[in-house]
């Protein structure tokens, strides 16, 4: 096996950076260790697209995410992902946290974000009833977006194969070949991939790739969000996303719709050791209920359909750090990238091409770069005349899987045989949202299983629901 | 789209829309058609393989799959009409939307409607188990299913959250396979199903019932490797120095049920925020005039007989009105008295006729006295050893010429 770029994580960093190669001549590999594209951090996270209002002003995190923002019109029109501009609100509640609200206006002039506006109390209550109303005023944000983060990363990872690329799943870097000064390759649990360049985008990771190399100048500390989802009948829902006026210490707790109309209510911030942890505890999700209470007075939480957590690669000593050495060539270091990475990824790939290209990668432009690309028919948003039509070409069109989500066998069937094929429980569920409705997989989860051994031709004790060892059942019964 | 017409639309076929086509049929509809979106009839019982069912109702002790069998067997020879393989996507005043793969989207309309989708299971996110996310863990139901339907065999170390009916059977069934079931944890301190299954599941084959005690983390990153259990304090707030962790790759939950309500709330149909089912009177009609409610769709139940009766006048208002025979007069809200959740129906319209009342306790009690009174006239008094929230009362009365209807449950 052999690349002249090989990418290492395949999560919303890597995917994009792989995409962003395949617009040239290249031979672009890119792996992971995990059994689909979407990463780890890539599909725990708020799913928003942020402005970069708050960054830290002159930061490259702050050039990254101001430059990503805009694009997203046009990528997620080009490559069907879900994609809303619904804006964000900042409400004061305090005196204090009124008083702070020039001073947040300011910062994000100076990240060259100038839209932000004032709202008074009676236009964030008219616009948002649900709000605390002790409100005092507060800011609006107007291009703070919502996003479905796993298509997302599914369709710029279908995107780049359409281009050339290829993914190489289940597939973890073990050991990163020198020779000399410079990386030739990299040793995996599937061989070795010899490679003229390698990006390490690793996320939670990223320090374990950097040893390979021979870097020790950082480590990645995890700190974990929870966060709680809640059923679209919920009767106590906001319009946008509403932000809490942030402290020294943290961006605090929002509480957002979700691209699908569920509400995402969190996350916490907890700086752990353990890179695998990402439990819920009781503790976090009562702190998550107890700061939200004071924008949310009425917030639901008891129509919670699912907790979760998500990892941010918060890096020591801190920082988004996107690096080359004179001491190891060829490579690139991703570091950091730890709480706008989604919405920054797209301008980090176009960011470590240049790079690549300055370290000598030759570059040569594509002119017929496929720039779209089409999700699988989504049942459920067709009118009653479309699915009727739908159904009579494929009849699988007709059999609902999911009851919650209404998630046809149709669509898990080409979903099973997309250009990243979906081979578990959890990347059918991620596609489609089969599973992830108030049931939570009770209904669809038995029969998901059935259709997944039928098309891959396996038994259905095979079948995973993500990793190699979560199996679903254990054989047959006596 | 494809059009159908009919006199009364049955919207599953479980035991509920099975009993309900049945007596549609017999009280004069013409044109009774069942939409199911399964691929047979039976609804949960297909995956119910146990004997007990069919005691009250045909004296005799039943599976799951012998009791609606016979009822399949009726509904053919009175020639109901069955659409399999369609799933219910709307409901409106006289018509259903469904989607087939034969048909493509079809669009029934009908005099008057039945809603008998019965209920789904309450999830570990419902009850917000703290822990990691791994496979292995399985409400009840969808265990059952996969074993006794897909024979497919979920794990093979199990722990039990919930002492549900459908928790403890399940108890039974994978202790039958060869699992090792560890222990079945009950947050109350009493049993949320049947008696009769906690001696047939679980005494009679030595496995634990911890009373008082709930799961506080789930361990695991791929697969359950244990979870930890603890004891409660009165409020049900785990008392964390009792924690002990057992080894495990599954848990199964069996935390309740909650009646299947979607098509229901998007029709705009009254829902009970304590049965989370359709509001009904004495004909089980709900809110909408012409659409008509029963079984576990409208309140969960534990015995199947009682749905089958209660389906019966389901059936039987709904062939009524589609004939433009039933009457509609004011009706009448039954109140819940001391120690009773819920009665259903919620509401009932004076006649001359008996009418069944179905209640839950809140609390369990034991030698109370049952009563349910107008006024200070008291249309009916019965004692009872015991009453339990596990299991559902019944008392009927004769509603001629009533004014007001309350039920309560107090100590003899
Ligand atoms: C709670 C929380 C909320 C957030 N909210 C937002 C938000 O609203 N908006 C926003 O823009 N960002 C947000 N973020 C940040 C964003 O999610 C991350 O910055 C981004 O997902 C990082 O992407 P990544 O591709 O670098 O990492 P990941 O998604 O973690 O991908 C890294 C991939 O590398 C793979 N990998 C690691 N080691 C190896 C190896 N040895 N061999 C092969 N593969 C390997 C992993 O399996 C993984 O798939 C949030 C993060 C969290 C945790
Ligand atoms: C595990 C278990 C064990 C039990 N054990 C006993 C026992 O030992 N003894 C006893 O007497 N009772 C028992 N019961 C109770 C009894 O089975 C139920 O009370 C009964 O099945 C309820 O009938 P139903 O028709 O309301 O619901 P269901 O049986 O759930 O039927 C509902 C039907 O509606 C269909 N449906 C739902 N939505 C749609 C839609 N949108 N479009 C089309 N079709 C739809 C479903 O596919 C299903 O077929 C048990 C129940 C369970 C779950």
């Amino acid at each position: 096996m052999k690349a002249d770029v090989l990418v290492i994580g395949a999560g919303a960093v890597g995917t994009a950076i792989t995409r962003e190669l395949t617009k040239y001549r290249l031979n672009v590999i890119c792996v992971d260790k995990r059994e689909d594209v979407g990463g780890d951090c890539s599909k725990s996270n708020s799913a928003i697209i942020h402005t970069g209002y708050d960054a830290k002003p002159g930061s490259l995190e702050s050039e990254l995410v101001v430059a990503a923002n805009p694009q997203y019109d046009k990528l997620t029109a080009d490559l069907d992902i879900p994609f809303k501009r619904i804006g964000a609100i900042l409400p004061a509640i305090t005196d204090e946290q009124f008083a702070q609200l020039p001073e947040i206006k300011e910062k994000a002039l100076k990240n060259r974000v100038y839209d932000v506006q004032y709202l008074s109390k009676e236009q964030i209550l008219a616009i948002e009833p649900n709000i605390n109303p002790e409100v005092k005023g507060g800011l609006f944000i107007p291009r703070e977006s919502i996003i479905d983060p796993f298509i997302y990363v599914v369709a710029m990872a279908e995107n780049a194969v359409a281009n050339g690329a290829k993914f190489m799943l289940n597939t973890e870097v073990t050991g990163i070949r020198k020779d000399g000064d410079r990386v030739i390759g990299a040793e995996t649990t599937n061989g070795y991939i010899e490679a003229d360049y390698i990006v390490n985008a690793a996320g939670l990771f990223c320090d374990e790739i950097a040893n390979m190399v021979g870097k020790f100048d950082y480590t990645v500390v995890p700190r974990k969000g929870q966060f709680y989802i809640l059923d679209k009948n919920t009767g106590c829902k906001v319009n946008h996303i509403v932000l809490p006026i942030p402290t020294k210490i943290t961006k605090g707790k929002l509480m957002t719709p979700t691209i699908d109309g569920n509400m995402l209510v969190g996350p916490t911030a907890e700086d752990l050791p353990d890179k695998y942890d990402k439990s819920t505890t009781t503790e976090g999700l009562d702190s998550i209920r107890a700061d939200v209470q004071k924008l949310i007075p009425g917030v639901m939480l008891q129509d919670t359909i699912t907790q979760f957590s998500g990892l941010r690669p918060n890096r020591n000593p801190e920082g988004l750090n996107i690096d080359v050495y004179d001491d190891v060539k060829h490579y690139v270091n991703l570091s950091g990238v730890r709480s706008t990475g989604l919405t920054n990824s797209i301008s980090v790939g176009a960011y470590v091409a240049n790079l690549l290209r300055e370290i000598g990668l030759k570059m040569e432009f594509k002119d017929d770069f496929i720039e779209k690309r089409k999700g699988i028919v989504c049942i459920r948003e067709l009118s009653r005349e479309e699915q009727h039509k739908k159904i009579l070409e494929n009849p699988l069109y007709g059999n609902i899987v999911c009851r919650c989500e209404s998630v046809t066998e149709g669509e898990i069937v080409d979903a099973i045989h997309s250009p990243i094929p979906a081979t578990t429980v959890d990347a059918i569920k991620r596609r489609l949202r089969a599973g992830m409705g108030r049931c939570q997989g009770g209904f669809c989860g038995p029969k998901v299983i059935e259709i997944l051994a039928r098309e891959l031709k396996v038994d259905p004790k095979e079948i995973r629901k993500n990793n190699s060892k979560s199996y679903m059942v254990c054989g047959k019964v006596k | 789209m494809y059009k159908i017409d009919c006199d009364v639309c049955v919207v599953g076929g479980g035991p509920a829309g099975l009993a309900a086509a049945i007596s549609a049929k017999q009280n004069g509809a013409e044109n009774v058609l069942i939409v199911e979106r399964d691929e047979a009839l039976g609804g949960i019982l297909q995956q119910c393989i146990h004997p007990g069912f069919g005691l009250k109702l045909f004296n005799e002790e039943l599976t799951g799959p012998e009791y609606y069998g016979r009822f399949v067997i009726v509904a053919k020879e009175l020639g109901v009409k069955t659409l399999l393989n369609s799933m219910v996507l709307e409901v409106g005043e006289e018509s259903v939307i469904c989607i087939n793969s034969e048909h493509g989207v079809c669009e029934i309309s009908a005099k008057s409607i039945i809603l008998a989708m019965g209920c789904r299971e309450r999830t570990r996110a419902n009850i917000m188990i703290p822990g990691t996310r791994p496979a292995g863990v399985y409400t009840a139901g969808t265990a059952q299913r996969l074993i006794n339907r897909q024979n497919e065999m979920v794990g093979k170390k199990v722990v039990i959250l919930g002492s549900g009916d459908i928790g403890m059977i399940m108890a039974r069934r994978m202790t039958l396979e060869g699992a090792k079931v560890e222990a079945v944890v009950e947050i109350m301190d009493y049993l949320a199903g049947l008696t009769r299954n906690r001696v047939q599941c679980l005494d009679d084959f030595g496995i634990p019932l911890l009373l008082s005690h709930t799961v506080v983390n789930i361990k695991g990153n791929d697969r359950v490797e244990s979870v930890v259990i603890a004891e409660v304090d009165e409020n049900k707030k785990p008392i964390m120095s009792t924690a002990r962790e057992i080894e495990c790759d599954t848990l199964l939950l069996s935390v309740g049920l909650i009646p299947e309500n979607e098509l229901t709330g998007k029709a705009n149909i009254e829902i009970s925020p304590v049965t989370k089912g359709p509001k009904v009177n004495q004909y089980m009609q709900t809110s909408i005039k012409s659409i008509f409610a029963c079984g576990n769709v409208v309140h969960v139940n534990d015995l199947v007989d009682n749905v089958s009766a209660e389906s019966k006048k389901a059936g039987a208002a709904a062939a009524l009105y589609a004939q433009k025979k039933l009457k509609s007069k004011a009706a009448i809200t039954v109140e819940t008295g001391e120690n009773v959740r819920y009665v259903c129906p919620q509401t009932v319209i004076p006649a001359d006729e008996k009418v069944d009342l179905y209640f839950r306790v809140m609390k369990p009690q034991k030698n109370v006295i049952i009563t349910v009174t107008d006024g200070d006239n008291t249309l009916l008094t019965r004692k009872a050893i015991k009453v339990n929230p596990g299991e559902m009362e019944k008392a009927t009365v004769s509603v001629k010429d009533i004014s007001s209807l309350k039920v309560s449950v107090k100590e003899a």
